[in-house]
Formats: structure tokens, C-alpha cells, sequence
């Protein structure tokens, strides 16, 4: 068999961070090759490194052999590998027949547009793809969109293209429809490699499998005989020894509820209970919808149907202040975005909700602010020099402890945290969690939202959410394997 | 054209031409209003008033269309002109007294109006710098440049050359009319039918798509620059000869009304979307618009709240019917 692809011990490192670590792959000509990792393991860097965007520091790319050609040369790129972005790369002003031949528009001087449609036409034909070639692009859904961006990718010629993760954003038939459409490019020859977080869509449609974990290369093994187990195993490597979480017994009131849930798009017919002193957890891909549904129970979100109760009372859908006024605390997905602002002081971040009950007339008291401050600081163990420095000096780990302050200072009955350790390291991750369980004893109701093993281990049960469903319950006592085959969709 | 693309195209052309029922009823009403509005004298007066500014219209509206901003263009209009002036006039006629030959004029005022589009962009492009911090910045050093060196004195005595394109007549129109009108047909034409103009959709639309499309995002952007500051210092010529002088006034608070005839023409000031035949359109409301005031006597205080008032009314009609929430 002929090596198509080959990218040979790349090493690749962004400041301080190693995102590959002499890596490499090589994919036999005319197959499927999967290319499977936790978020962080390198896979978009060999993708940009394989399309030609990025230099690598260290190692080669092959095609069929021979070196491959000089980064500024797109033209030749583009003859050997073409890529489907995770981003869109169409421009929604424009129409399809120009997205399709961007910037080749003509080799003459003056664009022939008439000429220019019939061999757009001819393109979206050839590929099978039933888009009017006059619309706007902007006006495409999601599959069409892709579906012209697959057809303009191969009509540079290229014979292997890259797909990064193309089922992140489409339903279940399109990507039935997408399968259809790879197995008939796999049959003319078409090399590809497809990424993507589903191992159940691995095992559907490539012939083989490479994994990355931590920027290095695992495994490269043949699909046919590899047991899901193995295939986990190298994806989550050895668990961590970590937190020992504590026991408790949930009380019986409910503190947060959802009936009915749902948003285009994002999750349907979601109903949870979050009893008082109870952490829960919600678990799933990136896909799965578990962030949008997490954003509408603190009232960032406003769902299309369903309600979600609070301590009792049904908040305004998507009004925070009436989230927090009715008893809930929470920790956004993004804490650089949504959780600080960065020029204010701990003290002042910390203490955002409850500015109204520090004073009178709308008038704050320092002394009583920084009186709370100083409580939170203890409580956290937050590493500061005072409630007075900015929260933008701070270390990753200590900030994400002033937001975890913001959640709690209101001692909140229902909790809520999304990704909260993400970016921090191992000391800080066991205080933050330790924090979460410290709510829960005070009788709290939590959820915990992640994507680390780790974090999900202190909760009493774990809701796992596959394509917008919660698809299951899983108590206390799970292995790592269990959760994540229910995550990736392998065991119903 | 074949039967079956036909219904669709003519859409696409009727997108850029929303403004054209207006420009209509303008016309109607101007004309039921004031029998002297719809005469051939006084449409000519209304078209060869809008051609310096529409010059600017054109230059922004390109500027716009491939996402970015430019502020300074109306400083330019002032300022380019006057230091081209004072560098060919002696001193007894408010000049540098250089002794540079008058022919040099034009060419010296808009080789200032492409270097100071190219200083733009080399601030905008080469330090990754807020195009409209930048060039809002450069608006105020521009005018500076012009009231330094002038102190503030209009300028009387102005070469012949740089006063023949903004008073001469072509064929019986005012050479600015023509000037203004082949320019715009030339970019109605390049935005349509070149790789470069067509590329501007594409920056001003997606620039990383654009760049890894292979079209050379920088260079593209700087040209544009460039060429805006040149149309900006060649209204600032038609201007001059309309008017016989360079007041240091000249230009002040065009950019006002060249981004409200933008705006309303249908071009985004998110980029990527709209027509340089939109922004003409855009350009004729406007002069219409003041044409109608002036004629029925309306005081030129008040004129602004008009203008500003179509400007908002084009806003929400275009929120209305883009549908999308506008930054």
C-alpha cells in the first residue's frame, strides 16, 4: 500500500505550551484514517500543519513521498490537501458561485460572470450538491454550507482531504447524508482524514485510527480490531490519582429544577432535579448541548420551551438579576469573558451581587465591602495581596477563585459551575472543588459542568448528555471507560 | 442569459437599487413643491454641488466595503489642495515661496492625498491599530496641517491649473459631473467585474477566508488606503475650483454626510456588503434632500436635523429589513 500522507515527528510549540510533541501520522492511500484525542491534544495544530497555515518547529510533511511545498506557495497546497475547517471559511455576503471560485474568479482581466456560473454549476453537479449557486452563501444551512465547501476544497484537485470534526454542527440524517457522500469519494480514491469526537462515527466510516493525548502520538491501529475499551483507554491515558471526593446524603427539597427544556439547536426535552445539599454533574461533547443547557438554568440563555425553577420561584427566562435574586450562584463557561472584569479589584469582583446589601441609597461601603472581601479571600484561599489588587494580576487558578467568590458570596441555594477548573492547576483544581462540596455541605444544590473526569468524581450522580438529550443517570462509582462510552455515544 | 437565472439576477440588482423609488418620489414632490426644482439648471446644479463629496462617498464607500474605516478622508479634502498650493504659489500669495512650477499642482496634491491613505495604512495594517482611532486621530493632525502652515487664512490666489476641473464645462456639463461619473462607473465596474475588486467583498466579508484563498489581505487594504486618500484630495480639487478658494474650513464635516450616503446606499459598516451604485444613490438622495431644503427657503440651521433624521429613518429600514442587530 502507498503512503499518501505522511507527517513525520512534528514538533510545534506556541510560547511556552508544546502543542505537539514529535507527532506524526502516516495514511495509506485511498483510506479513511480517524484522527481521535481529548480537546488539547494537538489535533487542530497538525491539521493547520498538514493544510500548510502553520511551520512546524520540528519534523516534515510528505505527500506521496516528496517534501512538501514551500508555505507560501497556497496554490500548491491546495492541489494536495484540502480541508473543511472546523470554522466556516465562506463569506455569507457572497454568493455560492463566488465562494466557490474565490479569488479565481477569472485568469483574464474581467470577470465573465455568465461563464463563471455555468462552471459552478458544473462544479456543484459533478459533486452532487442541490445548492442554487445564485444564493448568498449567508443563506445556506449548516450541511449546505459544507457540502460547498467540500465541493470548492476539491476542486483544486486535491486527492486527500482533511475534515476537522464535520459532524460538530449537523443532526442525524446530514450526517447520514455526509457518510453517503465520504463513501463515495472513498470509492473514486479520495484519501481522507476525518476528526472527530464521536468514536461511534469512527468505527462507522474510517478504516483506521491514530490517537493523540497530551501533543504526542499514542497509537495508530487498524479499526476493524480495536475494542472500544482500548480505544478509550489510550484516549484518557491513566487516570490521574486525584481528590478524594466526600460523601454526603442530598437533602429532600428541591433547590433546582428544569420541566421540559428545550433550544433549537442546542438540547430538547430536558427535565433535571437538583436536590439541596446534592452535586450533580453534566457531562458530554462539545456537541452534546451540556453548556447551552447549563447557560439557560443560570438565565443567560432563553430556552424555546419549558421552565426552570429556582429555589421555589420561576425567574424571568433569560434574566439573570432574577436568577441571582432568587437564590442561585453560578461560574461561566468562559471566565475571561463572562466571569471578571479585569481592572477591578478582587474585593469589588468579588462582591458584584451583593453591592445592594452593602449599603443604603445605593451608596456602597468600603469598609463593609472590604470586611466581605477579606472573608471571601480566607474562605478560598485566594493568593492575593489584598482585596484592593486587580483581578487581571492574578494567576489563572486564583482568579477563577474570585469567580468562584462572585458565585458564592450571596451563599447561594443552588450553584451552578461551568468548566471550573479549566486552565488551572492541580492545587487550585482541589480547592475549587473543595469549594463546590463546601457549598453542598451548607445545604446548596449543585451542578458541576465539565469536561474533566476529575471534576464529575465529586458528584453524587452524572447526567450524560449525547446530541441534546440527557441519554442517562449515572450514580456514584463509575469508571472512567463507562462515562466516557455513554459521552461518546458507544453505549446507549 | 438563460430564462431560468434571469428572475433571480435581476433581484440581486434590485438590492442596490432601493433607494431609486425614493430618488423618484423626490423628485415628484420637489417637483410638485417648486416648479424650478425639476429644470435641467437646477438638476445640473444639484449634481455638480454633489461631485466633490461623492468622490469621498466613492472612497469610503470602498474603504467600508472592505471592512474597515477612514475618518481623515475630509481633512484631506482641505488640506491636500492648500499645501499643494503653497507649495507652487510664492510667498506674497500665502505660498511657501519653493518656486515649484504651477503645472506640479495637481500632481503634488494627490501624491499628498495617496501618502497620507498610505501613512493610514501602514499605522492601520502594519501595527494592527483601530482604523477608526487611527484615521480619527489623523483627522485632527491633517487639519492641523492645513491651519499651521496657512494660519487659518483662506487662499485667494490659486493657480490656474488647479482651478480648471472643478469650473470648466465638458459637452455642456461641468467637468466635475464627468469627472465624478466616470470614476463611478469605473469602480461600479471594477467591484463587479475584476479579482481585486471582488476581493474587497471578500476581506471586508471574511478576512481569514480571504487569506487563506490566497488573496493578499495587507496589500489589498493598503491599496485601498491609498486610493481613498487620492479621491479625497481629488474632491478636494473639484471643490477648489467651484469655489475659487481653499477656505480652512474646506471639508469640515463632510465625513458626516459621506458615511450617512454610504449607510443609506446599502453599504455595511461591518464590511463586505454593499454597492458603489448603492452609494450613489445614496449621494443623490442627499443632494436632492438639500437641493429641496435650500429651494423652499428651510434655514440651513435646521438642515441638520433633517439629514440626521434620514439617516436614523435609513437605519432601522435597513435593521428592519436586514433583520440583524447592527454593532
Amino acid at each position: 500500500m502507498n503512503i499518501h500522507v505522511e507527517a513525520r515527528s512534528i514538533t510545534k510549540r506556541f510560547g511556552p505550551t508544546t502543542a505537539l510533541n514529535g507527532a506524526g501520522l502516516s495514511i495509506a492511500e485511498g483510506e479513511t484514517h480517524a484522527l481521535v484525542g481529548r480537546n488539547g491534544a494537538g489535533k487542530s495544530t497538525l491539521v493547520s500543519i498538514l493544510t500548510g497555515l502553520q511551520r512546524p518547529d520540528e519534523g516534515e510533511v510528505l505527500f506521496s513521498g516528496t517534501p512538501a511545498p514551500a508555505l507560501a506557495d497556497r496554490d500548491a497546497w491546495r492541489r494536495r490537501v484540502a480541508c473543511v475547517y472546523q470554522k466556516s471559511t465562506i463569506i455569507p455576503n457572497l454568493t455560492v458561485t463566488e465562494n466557490l471560485f474565490l479569488h479565481r474568479q477569472t485568469t483574464g482581466r474581467i470577470i465573465n460572470w455568465r461563464a463563471l456560473r455555468a462552471k459552478a454549476r458544473e462544479l456543484l453537479d459533478t459533486y452532487e450538491v442541490d445548492v442554487d449557486g445564485e444564493r448568498l452563501a449567508g443563506e445556506l444551512s449548516v450541511e449546505q454550507r459544507q457540502l460547498v465547501e467540500i465541493a470548492r476544497a476539491l476542486s483544486f484537485g486535491a486527492r486527500f482531504i482533511i475534515l476537522d470534526e464535520p459532524t460538530a454542527r449537523l443532526d442525524g440524517p446530514a450526517i447520514e447524508r455526509l457518510f453517503v457522500r465520504m463513501r463515495a469519494l472513498k470509492a473514486q480514491g479520495v484519501t481522507m482524514m476525518y476528526i472527530s469526537h464521536h468514536l461511534e462515527e469512527v468505527y462507522e466510516i474510517c478504516q483506521s485510527v491514530t490517537v493523540f493525548r497530551d501533543a504526542r502520538h499514542i497509537m495508530t491501529r487498524p479499526v476493524a480490531d480495536l475494542p472500544h475499551q482500548e480505544l478509550v483507554d489510550a484516549m484518557t491515558g491513566e487516570a490521574t490519582a486525584a481528590y478524594q471526593a466526600r460523601s454526603r446524603t442530598p437533602g429532600s427539597g428541591v433547590v433546582l429544577a428544569a420541566s421540559g427544556l428545550s433550544l433549537a439547536g442546542r438540547y430538547e426535552g430536558v427535565d433535571l432535579e437538583v436536590r439541596s445539599g446534592e452535586v450533580i454533574g453534566l457531562a458530554g461533547s462539545a456537541s452534546s448541548g451540556k453548556i447551552g443547557l447549563a447557560e439557560t438554568l443560570v438565565g443567560l440563555r432563553r430556552p424555546d420551551a419549558g421552565t426552570v425553577t429556582v429555589n421555589g420561584t420561576q425567574p424571568k427566562p433569560g434574566d439573570v438579576p432574577a436568577f441571582l435574586a432568587a437564590g442561585l450562584g453560578f461560574v461561566p463557561e468562559d471566565r475571561h469573558h463572562e466571569g471578571f472584569v479585569p481592572l477591578l479589584s478582587v474585593g469589588e469582583n468579588a462582591t458584584i451581587p451583593i453591592a445592594g446589601k452593602l449599603g443604603r441609597f445605593g451608596v456602597i461601603s468600603p469598609a463593609r465591602r472590604r470586611a466581605r472581601a477579606v472573608q471571601m479571600i480566607k474562605d478560598l484561599d485566594i493568593k492575593t495581596e489584598g482585596p484592593e489588587q486587580p483581578v487581571g494580576d492574578l494567576s489563572g487558578g486564583n482568579a477563577q477563585k474570585v469567580v468562584f467568590a462572585r458565585a458564592l458570596v450571596d451563599e447561594p441555594a443552588a450553584l451552578v459551575v461551568m468548566n471550573p477548573t479549566a486552565g488551572v492547576d492541580v492545587k487550585a483544581k482541589q480547592a475549587l472543588l473543595g469549594a463546590v462540596e463546601d457549598a453542598a455541605e451548607r445545604g446548596a444544590g449543585a451542578v458541576v459542568v465539565s469536561d474533566e473526569l476529575d471534576d464529575l468524581r465529586i458528584c453524587d450522580r452524572v447526567l450524560v448528555m449525547f446530541h441534546g438529550r440527557i441519554v442517562k443517570d449515572v450514580p456514584r462509582g463509575w469508571t472512567d471507560h463507562e462515562l466516557v462510552a455513554v459521552m461518546e455515544g458507544i453505549e446507549e | 442569459m438563460t430564462t431560468l437565472t434571469a428572475p433571480r439576477l435581476r433581484l440581486t440588482r434590485f438590492r442596490d437599487l432601493t433607494l431609486v423609488p425614493v430618488i423618484v418620489l423626490l423628485l415628484i414632490v420637489g417637483a410638485i413643491l417648486d416648479p424650478f426644482f425639476l429644470t435641467a439648471g437646477n438638476l445640473t446644479n444639484v449634481l455638480q454641488q454633489q461631485a466633490a463629496i461623492s468622490l469621498v462617498v466613492l472612497a469610503e464607500a470602498l474603504i467600508l466595503i472592505s471592512g474597515k474605516f477612514d475618518l481623515s478622508l475630509e481633512a484631506t479634502v482641505g488640506m491636500a489642495p492648500a499645501i499643494a498650493v503653497m507649495l507652487v504659489v510664492p510667498a506674497s500669495a500665502g505660498g511657501f515661496g519653493l518656486g515649484l512650477p504651477a503645472a506640479l499642482v495637481i500632481p503634488l496634491c494627490l501624491l499628498i492625498g495617496a501618502a497620507i491613505g498610505a501613512f493610514n495604512g501602514f499605522l492601520i495594517l502594519r501595527f494592527q491599530l483601530s482604523a477608526f482611532v487611527v484615521t480619527l486621530a489623523m483627522m485632527i493632525v491633517i487639519g492641523g496641517l492645513q491651519l499651521g502652515p496657512t494660519e487659518g487664512k483662506t487662499l485667494f490666489k490659486l493657480p490656474e491649473s488647479i482651478l480648471y476641473l472643478g469650473s470648466t464645462t465638458w459637452l455642456g456639463l461641468p467637468a466635475a459631473i464627468w469627472i465624478a461619473a466616470i470614476l463611478f462607473a469605473g469602480g461600479i465596474f471594477a467591484l463587479a467585474y475584476t479579482r481585486v475588486g471582488r476581493s474587497l467583498y471578500a476581506i471586508g466579508g471574511n478576512a481569514d477566508a480571504a487569506r487563506a484563498a490566497g488573496i493578499r489581505v495587507d496589500r489589498v487594504l493598503w491599496g485601498v488606503f491609498i486610493l481613498g486618500g487620492v479621491l479625497a484630495a481629488l474632491a478636494g480639487i473639484l471643490e477648489t475650483g467651484r469655489l475659487g478658494a481653499i477656505g480652512s474650513g474646506q471639508g469640515d464635516g463632510w465625513i458626516f454626510m459621506v458615511f450617512a450616503a454610504a449607510v443609506i446606499g446599502g453599504v455595511s459598516m461591518d464590511g463586505g456588503k454593499g454597492t458603489i451604485l448603492g452609494a450613489l444613490t445614496g449621494v443623490l438622495v442627499i443632494g436632492l434632500v438639500q437641493n429641496l431644503l435650500t429651494l423652499k427657503g428651510v434655514s440651513g440651521f435646521w438642515q441638520p436635523v433633517v439629514y440626521g433624521l434620514i439617516i436614523l429613518i435609513a437605519l432601522i429600514i435597513s435593521r428592519v429589513a436586514g433583520g440583524k442587530a447592527q454593532d
